[in-house]
């Protein structure tokens, strides 16, 4: 859920902050998933598909994936940087598509259609898996589980306070000024350029981190887990959120990946819905509905998303507050 | 040659197929300004109900019901859902019709699910054979239907009102309204268009050498995204042309597979988005579309 939320804040630096639709995102999350696998991964020459891996020690894996990931940024802002707008869109939907091709050739890195499993990650001798050191927490027991997502929750709010620093200063005003004129913003000095291929670069290496987490969330990666659906929920935990609004994105990441798992756990008692596989509707499909209705629905009502809402009522006890206040 | 020929007349096949896909993405685009991603779902919805009512009501009238269905909810989506936001950040109106997209495809891939459905064309899984030259019966009614409707789309653009009124709106939205054009008309009538033309290649996508409905159906129309935008997103002819290319250029690379395997095996399932990637490196605003001018 924090590689969600890392990757919803890299798409929304360039979406929301800069203007730049895009839809490659799984692609770049493939890159950076796919990438720890193979820095960090062992060789496995058993078994009709082998692959390789370099075997380094995972963080410098993470660090490397993160740094490839935005090299592809940076190689794809020579399309990028010339496109706009929905030209863009298509384009980086393209990108997806080619990279799961050419991720599917490579099998010697990515495992092809079969994929690969995650190297743990560890940090310093401690590992990030079931056992090894036991830890207890207050008597809970830290497995693997538990300890990922206390990583995702470091990682996630460094990204956060980065993010927030980055856009509240020189470069987030002028990202936005590359957003609403780009004429303006070249008139006043900013290099549009290299602004959006900046934007491109950082945003990449954000989704190329949250890659690396989901890829070490479900323990094993092949490139078809890197399809468009990706691609699509990552837009929508943006727009649900509210663009351009760092805080915004981790809520909506936080709404869209909790969905399914909230009506699993509820299907019983929710009337109308059914075991997967018994012809009704099953909750995985049932969650289907309710983002792309809550998308649609957002758009129209609240067209700021969650940020714009927590604004509003931020304003509104604000006003209550200074009304009641003694004067 | 002759194996080449039949790979290019195969492709111009798909491509007239492409060409209408992509004919309905460029006059939404010019009349409202939104890619609609959830086309892909009208095509699945077109298909869906012809192969649903056609063992009942046979197939001209399944065709013809299903054909008003897709353009019915097409329309109705863009009355209720597109027409009210119309200002809003392009980022948010492509995912609305993602949006769309996955509540209809999501609802239409659990009523298929794993069944092969067929939508019972009478012309069957025929081949003509032309001196060598083979190509299915259904590609070629195709082509015929494709270019026919193409021909009187472009009719339609050049010498009736609502096209001259489509070509202002697109032109300069604001100074089409204050000469008195409907907006909202010409949007209606082109979303309405769209949802036809959708369902019409909807028939023929889902015809031999296709085996039938899938879910997957969706999949291929996306290739109608490249061929759109590399023709130049705003423009007709530029769908047309880019719909073609993309067809011809597929289908030649999977007919030469096994020559080509250094590209990696199916490679012909992204060489729309390679050909399109390297004509935007050419030309920014695709091949026949208008360059934005800047004036300071």
């Amino acid at each position: 859920m924090f590689g969600a939320a890392i990757g919803a804040i890299g798409l929304n630096i360039l979406v929301g902050t800069t203007g730049q639709l895009s839809l490659g995102h799984a692609f770049f999350l493939a890159v950076g998933g796919i990438s720890y696998c193979w820095l960090s991964g062992e060789s496995n020459d058993a078994g009709a598909h082998p692959y390789v891996g370099l075997g380094l020690p995972p963080l410098l894996g993470m660090v490397l994936a993160v740094g490839i990931s935005g090299l592809a940024g940076l190689l794809f802002s020579p399309i990028g940087a010339r496109l706009k707008g929905l030209y863009l869109g298509i384009a980086s939907l393209g990108m997806v598509f080619v990279g799961i091709h050419v991720f599917n050739s490579v099998d010697q890195v990515s495992g092809g259609h079969n994929g690969r499993t995650v190297p743990e990650f560890s940090l310093f001798g401690f590992t990030f898996d079931d056992s090894d050191p036991e830890l207890y927490v207050l008597n809970v027991e830290f497995e693997k589980f538990e300890r990922l997502w206390y990583l995702g929750l470091v990682l996630a709010v460094g990204c956060y306070l980065f993010a927030r620093a980055t856009l509240n200063g020189r470069p987030g005003r002028a990202l936005r000024a590359v957003r609403d004129s780009e004429i303006a913003a070249s008139v006043n000095g900013v290099n549009v350029t290299s602004y959006r291929a900046k934007a491109f670069l950082l945003s990449s290496m954000y989704a190329g981190l949250s890659g690396v987490l989901f890829a070490l969330a479900i323990g094993s990666v092949a490139p078809e887990s890197f399809a468009i659906e990706i691609s699509v929920q990552y837009l929508a935990m943006i727009v649900l959120g509210g663009l351009g609004s760092v805080g915004g994105a981790c809520a909506g990441a936080a709404f869209v990946t909790a969905l399914p798992y909230v009506l699993g756990e509820y299907a019983a008692s929710i009337p109308g819905l059914s075991e997967p596989g018994t012809g009704g509707v099953s909750y995985s499909e049932a969650a289907r509905y309710a983002y792309g209705a809550a998308v649609i629905l957002v758009i129209i009502f609240w067209p700021t998303g969650l940020a714009g809402i927590a604004r509003s009522l931020k304003l509104v006890s604000m006003r209550r507050a200074a009304r009641n206040a003694p004067t | 040659m002759t194996t080449f020929l039949s790979f290019l007349i195969n492709g111009l096949s798909l491509g007239s197929l492409y060409a209408l896909i992509a004919l309905g993405f460029v006059i939404i685009y010019k009349a409202s300004e939104i890619l609609n991603f959830a086309h892909g779902a009208f095509l699945l919805l077109g298909a869906y109900v012809i192969a649903r009512l056609e063992p009942s009501v046979g197939f001209f009238a399944a065709v013809a019901i299903g054909i008003v269905a897709t353009a019915l909810v097409a329309f109705v989506s863009e009355r209720v859902l597109f027409s009210r936001v119309r200002s809003a950040h392009m980022a948010s109106l492509t995912i609305m019709t993602l949006g769309l997209d996955l509540i209809i495809t999501t609802d239409l891939t659990r009523r298929i699910g794993s069944s092969v459905l067929s939508l019972g064309q009478p012309w069957g899984a025929g081949v003509v054979r032309v001196g060598g030259v083979s190509i299915s019966e259904n590609r070629l009614i195709a082509i015929v239907v494709a270019f026919v409707l193409i021909g009187l789309l472009f009719a339609a653009f050049r010498f009736t009102s609502w096209g001259v009124a489509l070509r202002a709106a697109a032109e300069d939205g604001e100074a089409a309204a204050l000469m008195g054009i409907r907006q909202a008309r010409v949007g209606a009538v082109a979303w309405i268009i769209a949802g036809g033309l959708a369902a019409v290649a909807a028939v023929f996508l889902t015809g031999s050498p296709t085996p039938g409905l899938e879910p997957n159906l969706r999949t291929i129309a996306f290739a109608a995204f490249p061929a759109a935008i590399l023709g130049g997103l705003d423009s007709t002819t530029g769908a047309l042309a880019g719909g073609l290319i993309v067809g011809v250029a597929e289908s030649l690379f999977a007919g030469y597979n096994a020559s080509l395997t250094f590209l990696g095996g199916g490679f012909s399932v992204v060489v729309p988005y390679a050909v399109m990637m390297l004509v935007l490196v050419a030309r920014p605003a695709g091949l026949f579309g208008t360059k934005e001018l800047h004036r300071v």
